[in-house]
């Protein structure tokens, strides 16, 4: 890593770039990095952005209970939303139920929360895992929470867009089925993601570094939005995750 | 079958206590949508036969960990879902309705390994194939509230979902911090988010009866004890000793 900031502010200010036009995003439950990101996002736009974050009470206006979040991205009044996976396919298929033989499962997750559908309907869904190794980045999920692409026939405005690990940023190509890796972090080679990855990706050569936050940036993801981030991810802000 | 809602929406501990007391078997638990160390406790104690849930964690402690030894042990049928699914299953039972349609799950495992869901060319489109699945009306609805009234309306503030469940559920079981004077829905402020009586079956005041988790303002979620929980649960003796002394000490927890 290099020498002025985290990996955690280095993610943090690749996300915010991805939000930027955004009208609207959501952050699901206990997702820190997105959340400040998405708070940052908003910052960088005037305040113009809408950001609603689960488990906030201040950030999230929500007054129908859980299910608003579904009905609001149905109507497409989200534009970009997270989610991870326990393991992703180079098809941009996701796993958050267990890997082994489904149903008994050798090591079962939580579950598949809301992404069997918040996937299908969001336009921007930005894949966000912070491990980047053979276990996450499998050939092919165990199990499909939910798929990366669908049949043209198949109602589907929303789908992934990009793939952020702990090593690189991929954009994902949804006619190709394929992920093009954009950048390596600082510190990490392009060889590096590719031994670390089980499924195959695009590549163009030389491979480009993520740029890092500029002072000013950096400036503000240390102060206004660690403070504001606090509210919903208390341990988190209190991290070493922030220099 | 009984509904429960998700961590921060009011879920019933003291109740689950005095269920677990009873020997209760064979429930088929409906988390809304999703659920943590209530669901885990009700897996552990052999209290369950089927669950239907989005998901089954403890947070940043992980995956419920009686919920994992029960999946690897095929001790507990798994009725995998997704959040608006329970929602829309629920809606569809609220309204009397005998299914719905929802967008999404066409080509997830969710959706090919949920035999009692469909999937129909939308009759008012052209090749347009939705998926459609049966409605939810829970047998109880069991859950933790603010406040109630001598009446039987029962404030729950912006926790929506809890009036969803009352809704389409027949019996609605709920645990409140305490009993006002007064009509709640006399105050205008107030009244849309109080559920009426009407569909409220028995209330039973329990003062910290989410503990521990937390509960709105009036408590926060007790970390140190989840953690412990986490930590004893991941092995069957520990998850016993856990229950047992949860079983005769509760009071002072819950």
């Amino acid at each position: 890593m290099s020498a002025n900031h985290t990996k955690t502010e280095l993610l943090i200010t690749v996300i915010a770039g991805l939000l930027e036009g955004c009208r609207h995003v959501a952050v699901g439950a206990s997702s820190p990095i997105p959340g400040s990101a998405a708070l940052l996002a908003r910052k960088l736009s005037g305040g113009s952005m809408r950001v609603s974050v689960l488990g906030s009470r201040k950030n999230n206006f929500f007054t129908n209970g859980g299910v608003e979040l579904f009905d609001l991205a149905a109507q497409g009044r989200i534009d970009a939303f997270f989610l991870g996976g326990g393991q992703i396919d180079g098809e941009g298929n996701i796993n958050l139920v267990g890997s082994g033989k489904y149903p008994n499962s050798d090591v079962r997750w939580p579950g598949s929360f809301g992404s069997a559908y918040l996937y299908f309907l969001i336009p921007k869904v930005i894949l966000f895992r912070e491990e980047h190794s053979l276990r996450v980045m499998v050939p092919k999920v165990d199990f499909v929470s939910s798929p990366g692409t669908s049949p043209p026939n198949v109602h589907r405005p929303g789908g992934p867009t990009h793939l952020l690990t702990g090593l690189g940023l991929f954009s994902f190509n949804r006619a190709r089925k394929r992920f093009l890796l954009q950048s390596v972090h600082p510190g990490h080679t392009g060889d590096e993601v590719v031994r670390q990855t089980g499924f195959e990706f695009d590549r163009i050569d030389p491979v480009t570094e993520t740029p890092p936050p500029t002072p000013e940036l950096l400036r503000l993801i240390r102060g206004e939005i660690r403070a504001e981030v606090a509210e919903a991810y208390p341990r988190f802000a209190a991290s070493s995750s922030f220099g | 079958m009984v509904a429960v809602p998700k961590d921060t929406s009011g879920v019933a501990m003291s109740a689950t206590r005095e269920l677990i007391k009873l020997g209760v078997r064979d429930l088929h638990l409906v988390c809304v949508p999703t659920s943590g160390i209530q669901a885990d406790l009700l897996v552990g104690t052999g209290t369950l036969r089927t669950i239907e849930t989005s998901a089954v964690t403890l947070g940043e402690f992980g995956t419920g960990p009686r919920f994992a030894a029960a999946v690897r042990e095929n001790s507990l049928k798994v009725l995998d879902s997704t959040c608006p699914a329970i929602y829309a299953a629920l809606q569809a039972g609220q309204k009397g309705l005998p299914f719905i349609a929802l967008r999404g799950l066409i080509g997830s495992d969710v959706m090919a390994r949920r035999t009692d869901w469909k999937v129909i060319d939308n009759p008012f489109g052209d090749n347009d194939p939705i998926a459609l699945l049966p409605a939810l009306q829970p047998d109880v609805a069991l859950f933790h509230a603010s406040m109630a009234d001598r009446e039987g309306n029962v404030f729950v503030g912006r926790e929506r979902e809890v009036l969803l469940m009352a809704q389409a559920a027949k019996q609605t079981l709920v645990t409140v911090e305490k009993i006002v004077d007064g009509n709640l829905l006399e105050d205008e402020a107030r009244a849309g988010a109080v559920i009426p009586a009407i569909y409220i079956t028995r209330i039973a005041l329990s003062p910290r009866g989410a503990a521990p988790l937390g509960y709105l303002d009036f408590y926060p979620q007790d970390e140190d004890e989840l953690a412990r929980y986490a930590g004893m649960a991941r092995t069957n003796e520990g998850f016993n000793a856990f229950v047992d002394e949860w079983l005769a000490h509760g009071a002072a927890l819950a």
